[in-house]
């Protein structure tokens, strides 16, 4: 119980300043989908790369109403979701929720959720390096000019290189977008596999980056394309196996250790998903055998 | 290819020299000028082999390079004929694209010694000029091939750069590509210099062709019976020298 | 012959501050034409050819550039667009440290193909095989094609950044040096490749270098710098053969004898 007597967290933990400052960055965002807009990101009560930009687009756009759900790498109860859902129910003291279907902002490090997303709800993305082009161009001046005037060959130059070495696009996560036709944009280190569900997505995206102050966004319905060659066209990973929980196929799994003479498994990555699946029935009998579950990432030619 | 068309001035000179005078001003020397020709008048015309006479160092090299464009000239006029349109150019000007442009379709000129390039094969030297003006590279290599034999270059040596060639071999190597272009003109600096007996006779026979085809040809020629042999006049250059005789 | 130039230059200055970079300098280039600036260190010509290729802000003057579509604007109305465009794939620059030129941590296809996915190839094996043949051309190896220009020795670097500027066929090369930081039996093959290419494709350059041997070689014309201005212009064998200038005639002066 709170003592009365102590100064309260303004709700949602910053300042109302603050947040009409980065309502208006992800007002602007909205309107010129893609396009990085620099923000005066504050210094959260968390270390840089957990999330701090994910926090304060949250922070910013929270009603007392809302219902939160946080996953990290596509499961709820990691370290990195926990804190930040508990933090949000200690500073907003908001509901929170594990259910998707239920969340009306879902902030995100890592994968989007396997069940479609529906018109109302708001998916954000923690941030760490928002420049596509940063790998091959380290100054930000030149990227700044290259995003202005749409020179977008050095993503290409990236993808030719993965074809060259690996002889296919090996890029399998922040796998490069274009967005409307215009602006190129890192989906953030989201798989390949979850691209596709960026695309005319009925929810609205938010992309928060504490550490290098930018936020950008996908307004509802708007066009993501996966870059690739037209001899090279872009696919996601496939898998062979189902998880060895919930049985679900055509999903993102990732695979678990289950003991040290090589045993392992493939699930869900999506904890909610499998959870929801495996209370309405679906169910794999007994855990698989040592090696037996087999992963095939997809590989063109 | 310029051809000789009678109805444009047939037989007018194709070179006219007027009034050229030359010297050097040596910065590295206090600023010391030496003259070295001055009033240089004359005129060569097609079929004509004008010879430059006179004593080493009296200013016959210079008088080529001066009509090549190679040397600035003080004052005068160099005058340089179209055969087919009769239009005059004025090269002492010293204007360097149309000095390219008269290189390239009016003069000639096989200079003393071979400019050798790294890498670059005898036969490829030759057949350069071709190349620039856009003949096709098999045919111009086997024109140049044929014409190296001509001079009788050992076929051995057609692939080899003519940096480590003798005299004899470079100065032919030389030749062949200096004929190579049917020029209006063209300048000869002792090009059987050093060439034996064989060899001059070829040479003479392919300058022989140039005229008899309407070349002007103006050369320096020590060998008296090569003069003799090609020569249609001798102009004593001694006449223009500024020079105290030795 | 083309009676056009494809670049005009007239009054450039570059000044920092007080002090002069280059100043009154004033040429054309006609296409097919390759210019040498000559003259030692601090002569002005790096200045000069910086401020011709925009790579740095000129303080007055005139630069203009014949268009494919045959404008001839001052390269100060253009927009960034319209000259980064230009830059990537009507002009080339070929630097003397092939470092400054190339992406080193990228493979020789991808260098080479660099400036094709710019102009919006996006065809991989097209790419490729673009990329092969100017590898052949400028001599390297098409086995080569996946490897890194680290693991390239510097005559190798140098003919990579030639491909790489070669390939979208470009009207106007400016080089800086390009055979400055070379062994000289590597250099001489560098030469000979870039007589080839530059006579081949038709190519105008201006070439910067105060090595006269590789003016004679490559260039038609010779601007001689000193102090920042132009002290003599001309044919480049009318300049080296019969020196006007007092500087020009120590520069020609002090070359060995071959």
């Amino acid at each position: 119980m709170r003592n009365p007597s102590l100064p309260a967290y303004n709700f949602a933990y910053l300042d109302e300043q603050t947040k009409r400052m980065i309502r208006r960055a992800i007002l602007k965002a909205i309107a010129i989908p893609g396009y990085q807009v620099p923000f005066a990101s504050r210094e959260m009560p968390m270390p840089y790369g957990w999330g701090t930009g994910g926090v304060q687009v949250t922070a910013s756009i929270l009603g007392p109403d809302d219902v939160l759900k946080v996953i990290d790498q596509g499961a709820d109860d990691t370290t990195n979701a926990v804190s930040i859902r508990a933090f949000f129910a200690k500073v907003a003291n908001v509901a929170t929720t594990t259910r998707t279907a239920d969340a009306t902002i879902i902030q995100t490090r890592h994968r989007i959720p396997e069940t479609p997303l529906a018109h109302g709800q708001i998916i954000v993305y923690q941030v760490p390096i928002p420049e596509p082009l940063r790998f091959l161009e380290p100054r930000e001046t030149e990227t700044r000019v290259m995003h202005a005037l749409e020179e977008y060959g050095l993503v290409h130059v990236k993808l030719y290189e993965d074809i060259a070495q690996h002889g296919h696009i090996a890029t399998t996560y922040a796998y490069p977008v274009k967005v409307e036709g215009r602006y190129v944009m890192d989906p953030s280190p989201i798989p390949k596999f979850d691209n596709p569900k960026m695309h005319r997505s009925p929810a609205l995206q938010l992309f928060g980056a504490g550490r290098e102050k930018r936020i950008y966004a996908l307004p509802p319905f708007t066009d993501v394309v996966s870059l690739d060659f037209e001899d090279h066209p872009f696919t996601v990973q496939r898998f062979e196996a189902r998880c060895a929980l919930c049985n679900a196929q055509e999903v993102y799994l990732d695979e678990v250790i289950t003991d040290d003479r090589g045993g392992r498994m493939f699930v869900c990555s999506d904890t909610d998903y499998c959870e929801t699946r495996r209370s309405k029935g679906s169910q794999v009998g007994g855990l698989p055998q040592h090696g037996a579950a087999k992963a095939d990432w997809e590989a063109a030619e | 290819m310029v051809t000789d068309n009678p109805s444009v001035m047939a037989g007018a000179p194709l070179l006219s020299v007027e009034d050229v005078s030359k010297s050097f001003t040596i910065h590295l020397r206090g600023g010391v000028r030496l003259p070295v020709v001055a009033n240089v008048t004359f005129e060569v015309s097609p079929g004509e082999c004008l010879v430059l006479g006179g004593p080493s160092g009296i200013g016959k090299s210079s008088i080529l390079r001066m009509i090549f464009g190679n040397y600035a000239v003080d004052t005068g006029r160099i005058l340089v004929r179209d055969r087919s349109t009769g239009d005059v150019a004025d090269l002492a000007s010293g204007d360097p694209r149309l000095v390219l442009s008269l290189r390239r379709d009016h003069i000639g000129y096989v200079s003393q010694f071979l400019r050798t390039i790294p890498r670059v094969s005898a036969l490829d030297v030759v057949a350069e000029p071709l190349l620039t003006r856009g003949v096709e590279r098999k045919a111009a290599s086997n024109r140049a091939a044929a014409m190296l034999e001509r001079l009788n270059l050992p076929s051995a040596l057609f692939n080899l750069p003519p940096a480590t060639f003798s005299g004899g071999e470079k100065q032919r190597v030389n030749i062949a590509r200096g004929f190579m272009i049917d020029h209006p003109i063209l300048l000869l600096d002792e090009p059987t210099a050093s060439l034996d007996e064989t060899n001059r006779d070829v040479v003479v026979g392919m300058i022989r062709e140039k005229l008899a085809a309407g070349t002007a040809i103006l050369g320096i020629f020590h060998d008296i019976p090569v003069r003799e042999a090609v020569a249609t006049s001798i102009l004593d250059v001694a006449a223009f020298s500024t020079r105290e005789a030795a | 012959m083309n009676s056009e130039p494809i670049l005009s230059v007239r009054k450039l200055e570059k000044r920092y501050g007080n002090f002069i970079g280059c100043t009154d300098v004033s040429f054309d280039v006609w296409p097919g034409e390759v210019v040498a600036i000559v003259g030692e260190s601090g002569s002005g010509k790096t200045t000069l050819l910086n401020c011709i290729s925009t790579r740095m802000e000129r303080s007055s003057g005139e630069i203009r550039y014949r268009m494919r579509d045959q404008r001839f604007p001052d390269l100060a109305e253009l927009g960034e667009a319209e000259l980064r465009f230009l830059m990537r794939t009507d002009w080339g620059f070929v630097h003397q440290n092939p470092a400054d030129g190339l992406r080193m941590r990228v493979s020789a296809g991808a260098n080479v193909g660099e400036r094709l996915m710019a102009i919006g190839d996006r065809n991989y094996g097209d790419i490729r095989s673009r990329a092969s043949d100017w590898l052949e051309r400028v001599e390297i190896a098409a086995s080569r094609i996946d490897d890194m220009p680290v693991s390239f020795s510097g005559g190798m670097r140098q003919r990579l950044q030639i491909a790489r500027n070669l390939v979208t066929h470009p009207r106007l090369i400016f080089m800086d040096e390009p055979t400055g930081g070379l062994d000289v039996s590597v250099q001489a093959r560098v030469l000979d490749l870039l007589r080839m290419l530059v006579s081949d494709l038709g190519l105008s350059v201006i070439i910067v270098t105060h090595d006269l041997g590789v003016a004679r070689l490559l260039s038609q014309r010779m601007i001689v710098m000193k102090s920042g201005r132009i002290v003599e212009q001309g044919l480049t064998d009318r300049v080296m053969d019969d020196p006007s200038h007092p500087y020009t005639q120590l520069l020609v002066a002090s070359i060995l004898e071959n």
